[in-house]
């Protein structure tokens, strides 16, 4: 087991470091720092040398990337460029933590649902109930998220405010916390989160629905339980303790690999619900130029993902013994 | 009825049509997109305006009798746009789809095929290339090249290959080993040979499914892409995605600019998606490379392909 963990880890750190280089390739070619100053007509050539040097950027690419990287992983990511000069670090975390939050509700709503809608259909394949979940499903991969947000703050900002004749909306469409609100309220924090949420989770649901249906089905061959019914449990005993138990494993990995994911993979919904999370840091500091912010969003979000891979990865050897074996 | 499919000469395509039209959800989402493929590539014939054509008197209309749809900031009709903006998108969506399963399959086939530390390094960029946050990695690429069609179809192409290579890899490790590779070989026939006339007859079915479910998610991506600005540029190309973005803010204002092609695209990709679904069984394909069972399985294989 400890070799496996080790193996696994060991594969992980180049692919880590060659992520790194090529994350600092790309943010250097997207924000190109110095390039104002250097296109810059009324800037002597002189103190043009001299700001470049001041920050370091007239040595070549790959010295940069190294002072860079011992930088990053002693904890200094550096200021920002548009942000008066404010530290990068507070910023991410910040950011960080929203979005987990955001990810956490959505991947913990959208499992429970999930689950019970697959292991429904499951169990009964092949009825109407089983092909309009089936439908449902294909809605929920089918429909474009940012277009789902918007239609959840049209329908709950405007229309159904509308129509109930009240004058803030059900449910607010944008933002953390109500405007002017001191401290932490944790009302309308949830209110806040209610439709990002509804937007995150639809696709969510739709895809843990068809792993889990596609996993029950796959267990209920196995002879376990050909032997749970034979010593005559009752049938939704078998499924519930023999079936549905073991058909989580691949779920709820799955889930862990989708919570990496969704930390770089929130920017839509970010973006629509204006939420101050690791996306729209992601967005704004590609936009805005804001190098050292680029480069510390995109390289916590690419390490996080992996980092949610392995541990996948991990617990799943640990579950099933049988994979330990394959790779180990 | 299956000891009677296995027993009649039928040819293949036809059998897999017959099995295919059983479906209907599968044959009335063909219906309809060809009915969508027809109406944007007959744009000019059907459009009640020409593409970009302004109304300055007649800005954010109402959906009325003079435009169906009504009209954007610009004056622009709604329907019209929709109808040349399709065109865009289902153009991008299958050009990506052709070109990331063009190269997937050989990825794929390569890997599968000839193994060894070959198909070691190949498998360990995929896996790098799929453990990335990909809508993440697209807008930067995106932002690296620039907003014509031809760079975003670019972008999603390079980085939307991976899925179907793994698909084909392990379709090939099993291929492999059979009888009629193992004569092919012994007749003196080369890898390349071997991989193209004999592998690739036996990948269709993959393949298939591979470019529908291919284009379903190109279609979902660019117009995540336009919608936020990183795709196709709004100014002069039309695209469903980009409609969206550019009339966000007047959503309340003027719903009929953003709920039509919301609407175009969700039921376009639906139906691709149906389109897919049922090609997967009438060719009788299975795993969707995805699900974490058939991920674990491909990669038990690529250990065990590392070890030989």
């Amino acid at each position: 087991m400890t070799r496996f963990v080790l193996r696994r880890i060991a594969t992980m750190a180049p692919i880590l470091l060659a992520i790194s280089f090529a994350v600092f390739w790309a943010a250097n070619r997207i924000a190109k720092p110095g390039y104002d100053i250097a296109i810059n007509p009324r800037v002597s050539p002189a103190a043009r040398a001299a700001y470049l040097e001041s920050l370091g950027l007239n040595e070549p690419l790959p010295l940069r990337y190294l002072r860079w990287l011992g930088d990053f992983v002693t904890g200094d990511l550096g200021t920002s460029l548009v942000r008066n000069g404010s530290d990068v670090w507070p910023i991410v975390r910040t950011a960080l933590a929203n979005t987990l939050v955001l990810v956490g509700t959505a991947v913990v709503l959208s499992l429970a649902l999930g689950i019970a809608v697959g292991t429904v259909s499951a169990v009964r394949r092949n009825t109407f109930a089983d092909y309009a979940m089936a439908t449902f499903s294909f809605a929920g991969i089918s429909i474009p998220v940012f277009w789902l947000g918007l239609m959840l703050q049209l329908f709950f900002g405007l229309y159904l405010a509308n129509w109930l004749g009240v004058t803030p909306p059900l449910l607010p469409t944008a933002g953390l916390y109500s405007p002017g609100r001191q401290g932490f309220d944790l009302v309308d924090r949830i209110r806040h989160l209610a439709l990002p949420t509804m937007t995150l989770s639809l696709q969510l649901i739709a895809v843990y629905s068809r792993y889990m249906r596609a996993s029950l089905l796959d267990v209920m061959t196995s002879d376990h339980i050909r032997v749970a019914r034979g010593k005559g449990l009752a049938e939704r005993t078998v499924v519930i303790r023999h079936g549905v138990r073991n058909a989580l494993i691949p779920v709820t990995t799955q889930a862990a690999v989708d919570i990496g994911q969704l930390v770089g993979g929130l920017i839509v919904t970010e973006l629509v619900f204006q939420y101050p999370g690791m996306g729209r840091l992601f967005v704004d500091a590609m936009t805005g130029g804001d190098y050292p912010m680029l480069l510390a969003t995109t390289m916590i979000i690419a390490a996080a993902v992996i980092t949610m891979n392995l541990a996948a990865d991990l617990f799943y050897g640990v579950l099933d013994p049988r994979i330990r074996r394959g790779s180990g | 009825m299956a000891a009677a499919e296995a027993l009649s000469a039928e040819r293949p395509a036809a059998l897999a049509w017959r099995r295919f039209a059983r479906r209907r959800v599968a044959l009335v989402s063909l219906a309809i997109l060809v009915g969508v493929v027809l109406v944007t590539v007959g744009a000019e014939l059907l459009a009640p305006y020409p593409q970009g054509r302004t109304h300055a008197t007649d800005v954010l209309a109402n959906p009325g009798r003079d435009y169906l749809l009504g009209t954007d900031t610009l004056g622009r009709d709604t329907l019209s746009q929709l109808l040349y903006a399709g065109r865009v998108t289902l153009a991008v969506g299958v050009s990506v789809a052709l070109l990331a399963t063009f190269g997937g399959t050989l990825i794929g086939m390569v890997a599968g095929y000839v193994g060894g530390s070959v198909d070691s390094v190949l498998m360990r960029l995929t896996d790098t290339l799929l453990a990335l946050p990909a809508l993440m990695v697209v807008m930067m690429g995106a932002r690296m090249l620039g907003d014509s069609i031809f760079d975003v179809v670019l972008v999603l192409s390079l980085l939307g290959w991976m899925a179907v290579a793994r698909i084909i890899r392990g379709k090939v490790l099993s291929l492999r080993e059979m009888e009629f590779v193992a004569s092919a070989r012994a007749m003196g026939a080369g890898t390349w040979r071997v991989m193209f006339r004999h592998l690739l007859p036996n990948l269709v079915g993959e393949i298939a499914v591979a470019v529908s479910l291919a284009t379903a998610a190109a279609i979902l991506t660019e117009s995540v892409l336009s919608f936020l600005g990183f795709g196709v540029s709004q100014v002069d190309t039309p695209t469903w995605g980009n409609m969206l973005g550019g009339n966000e803010g007047f959503m309340t204002v003027a719903p009929w600019l953003v709920i039509p092609p919301g609407m175009a695209i969700a039921v376009t990709v639906l139906c691709v998606n149906f389109v897919g679904d049922g090609l997967r069984d009438a060719l009788d394909v299975r795993g969707d490379g995805h699900s974490r069972s058939s991920r674990r399985l491909s990669s038990r294989g690529a250990s065990t392909g590392l070890r030989r």
